[in-house]
């Protein structure tokens, strides 16, 4: 059989699909809890970060449990809702999501509320749109519920050196003591 | 990008030649001066607009285009004889695309800080040019370790070009150098300010075009007849 033929066109193309398949989803399947639990330290990193806690990759797990004492899962109104659901786990991009087909009463926000220093801090999470992906971050509130504490942002993919800066420390302090409400 | 040209396919009987033989060795110190893929190829110029803002990314980019270069030229100089002529550029992207996904995946598993780094650049190294240029004109017609050589060379041909030019573009952009402060404060007090155009593409393109012009001037070589 020529290599060049109809035939073996059509073998070789088919074959190579079908290793390729299987490779990729053997690896996508294996590597995808180590993935998903990175996600997660990385969301505990940034929560953390807000509060000024520098947690190193390794040890962010334990420093979250130690500051983090309590998470809230609030609806619409502001009432703390009791569910199945934790605070942690909410995917804040779909409660957004749900204001859209008009059903802002199902809608639930998560709240943490960290204890640093003998003093409580509130960390809100916020989401919106940025130039090329989606843009992300956690304000932490003071004891007042109107004084920053601390920002910190993250992204999909922005420009470096341009919008890619909301990660430095340089953006985010910039917020440090700005008040919520003006009076 | 069907105006980049693609160097003409060599050929090389080696009947018995030692794995450095003097051919060989210009496979791998080519690509870095007389054969550039960025300045001479004209190949890869868009990866290489994009990700030269800051030295950090465009070192990581540079190994990562060296790894995926050097090993899909091995794998598709092993499978040379079996692709299907018609469809071998099918072949050979699928080939790219499979290993960069690969690698994705793997730094997402085991080096996470690396992955966020990278983020969008990962899969920008299924499009960039230089690889599919040396898997055509290269690989298509030479043996496994030739084509090792030439794909490592090619690689880090095109790392030099994105070093330099990340280089010039974050000391002048960003008054740092791999994040670290370069310009001093003082100097920002007395009215100096950032030039907020290096951070842009178009000034990669002139950092470039300053480059092959230096080049050129250097090397005789490169200069056209008339």
């Amino acid at each position: 059989m020529h290599k060049d033929s109809n035939k073996a066109t059509f073998l070789f193309s088919s074959g190579m699909v079908v290793v390729i398949a299987v490779m990729l989803s053997v690896a996508a399947i294996a590597l995808a809890p180590y993935q998903a639990k990175n996600i997660r330290i990385e969301k505990m990193r940034n929560i953390l970060t807000s509060v000024a806690i520098d947690a190193k990759f390794i040890e962010a797990e334990k420093l979250f449990t130690q500051y983090i004492t309590k998470q809230v899962v609030l609806n619409n109104k502001g009432e703390e809702v009791s569910g199945s659901v934790t605070a942690f786990d909410i995917d804040l991009k779909k409660e957004i999501d749900k204001a859209k087909t008009g059903n802002q009463d199902k809608q639930l926000f998560p709240l943490f509320i960290c204890d640093k220093e003998g003093k409580s801090f509130y960390i809100i999470p916020v989401r919106g749109k940025g130039l090329w992906g989606p843009i992300w971050g956690y304000i932490a509130l003071e004891e007042d519920m109107n004084t920053i504490s601390g920002a910190s942002f993250g992204h999909k993919g922005e420009t470096p050196g341009l919008g890619a800066e909301i990660e430095t420390e340089k953006f985010q302090n910039e917020f440090t003591g700005k008040k919520i409400f003006d009076e | 990008m069907s105006t980049e040209t693609i160097a003409a396919p060599v050929k090389i009987k080696a009947p018995r030649e030692g794995l450095f033989s003097a051919k060989n060795k210009r496979l791998l110190y080519d690509p870095l001066n007389d054969n550039n893929p960025i300045t001479v190829q004209v190949l890869g110029i868009c990866s290489a607009l994009a990700v030269t803002v800051k030295m950090k990314p465009s070192i990581v980019m540079a190994i990562a285009v060296v790894v995926v270069c050097a090993f899909s030229n091995v794998i598709i100089s092993i499978i040379r004889n079996i692709i299907p002529n018609r469809i071998r550029i099918i072949v050979q992207l699928t080939v790219v695309a499979t290993m960069v996904i690969l690698v994705d995946q793997f730094l997402k598993a085991f080096v996470f800080d690396v992955s966020k780094q990278l983020s969008v650049f990962v899969g920008l190294i299924i499009t960039n040019c230089i690889i599919m240029g040396r898997l055509e004109a290269f690989a298509m017609a030479n043996k496994p370790w030739p084509s090792l050589l030439d794909g490592i060379g090619n690689g880090v041909g095109y790392g030099v070009i994105l070093v330099i030019v990340s280089m010039v573009r974050e000391l002048f952009g960003s008054g740092e150098l791999m994040g670290t402060r370069i310009i001093p404060e003082s100097i920002y007090k007395m009215g100096y300010f950032n030039n907020s155009l290096v951070i842009m593409p178009p000034m990669a393109l002139i950092v470039v075009g300053i480059i092959i012009w230096v080049q050129r001037s250097r090397n005789k070589k490169l200069i056209e007849a008339n």
